[in-house]
């Protein structure tokens, strides 16, 4: 899924500009930046509502290249900057973490399916 | 070759970037792209450890031609209970570093099951010195 779709589906507001037209192929929905790191294997989008410098770091160790921040949540300069200079999109809605993630669900980009093999 | 980075616990929001540098480093040496996120997922779950439980340290990555080792010395409280710590979802973490997104207790098992051997030395009141070590 393009990330213009991704913005019309969610009336969603961009933070950055990145080089390229990114695209995703799943999304991945959660505030643990462990779980992130853990379970995370394809090209995802993540919907978070922890808005902090490690969100950004951690999408950087695992290449997602798309970062969705639910419930209104808004991303400092800095967190901003950090995003502009990793080639990370930042985009922001106002829906919840569930009703974001059943949006795009609906519209097509399936969930990253976990292999919990602890 | 060998890297070697500083981790400084009291700036938090540079958690992570030793793992950022080295991945970058690795990307520079054409290692294969799935090999480098399981060492930067290892490596970054390390350092935020080193950051949020144990005010910062050293790590040296040294490459060679058939692995890669991440070694990550600190001089902090050391584990009192290495299987505990080793438990899926046990965690000591504080408020803040769960506010950040961490204390999930998912750090050490993530460390176990992206490396390829994994080695911990920890003495209580010491440190801790964690080895991973990645096959090429």
């Amino acid at each position: 899924m393009k990330v213009s779709e991704i913005q019309a589906v969610l009336g969603a507001k961009i933070f950055n500009e990145v080089d390229e037209e990114l695209e995703v192929d799943y999304g991945y929905s959660c505030d643990l930046m462990s779980d992130v790191l853990a379970f995370v294997q394809n090209n995802d989008v993540l919907l978070t509502g922890t808005v902090n410098p490690q969100v950004v770091r951690t999408c950087q160790m695992v290449d997602i290249r798309v970062i969705v921040f639910v419930r209104a949540k808004e991303p400092s300069a800095e967190i901003i900057e950090q995003a502009t200079d990793a080639g990370i999109l930042l985009m922001g809605t106002h829906h919840s973490m569930y009703s974001a993630s059943a949006l795009l669900y609906e519209a097509g980009l399936p969930g990253e399916e976990i292999e919990n093999d602890f | 070759m060998i890297f070697k980075y500083q981790v400084d616990a009291a700036a938090p929001e540079l958690a992570g970037r030793a793992s950022t540098e080295f991945k970058s480093v690795l990307k520079q040496l054409g290692v294969n792209a799935k090999i480098i996120r399981k060492i930067s997922i290892a490596m970054y779950e390390g350092e935020i450890n080193m950051v949020i439980h144990a005010n910062g340290g050293e790590i040296t990555c040294t490459v060679d031609e058939k692995q890669i080792e991440v070694v990550m010395a600190d001089s902090g409280p050391g584990i009192p209970d290495l299987d505990l710590a080793m438990t899926a979802g046990w965690s000591t973490a504080s408020q803040e570093a769960r506010e950040l997104g961490f204390g999930a207790g998912m750090g050490m098992p993530n460390m176990k099951r992206f490396s390829d051997e994994m080695d911990v030395k920890t003495k209580v009141g010491v440190g801790t010195t964690l080895t991973l070590r990645f096959n090429l």
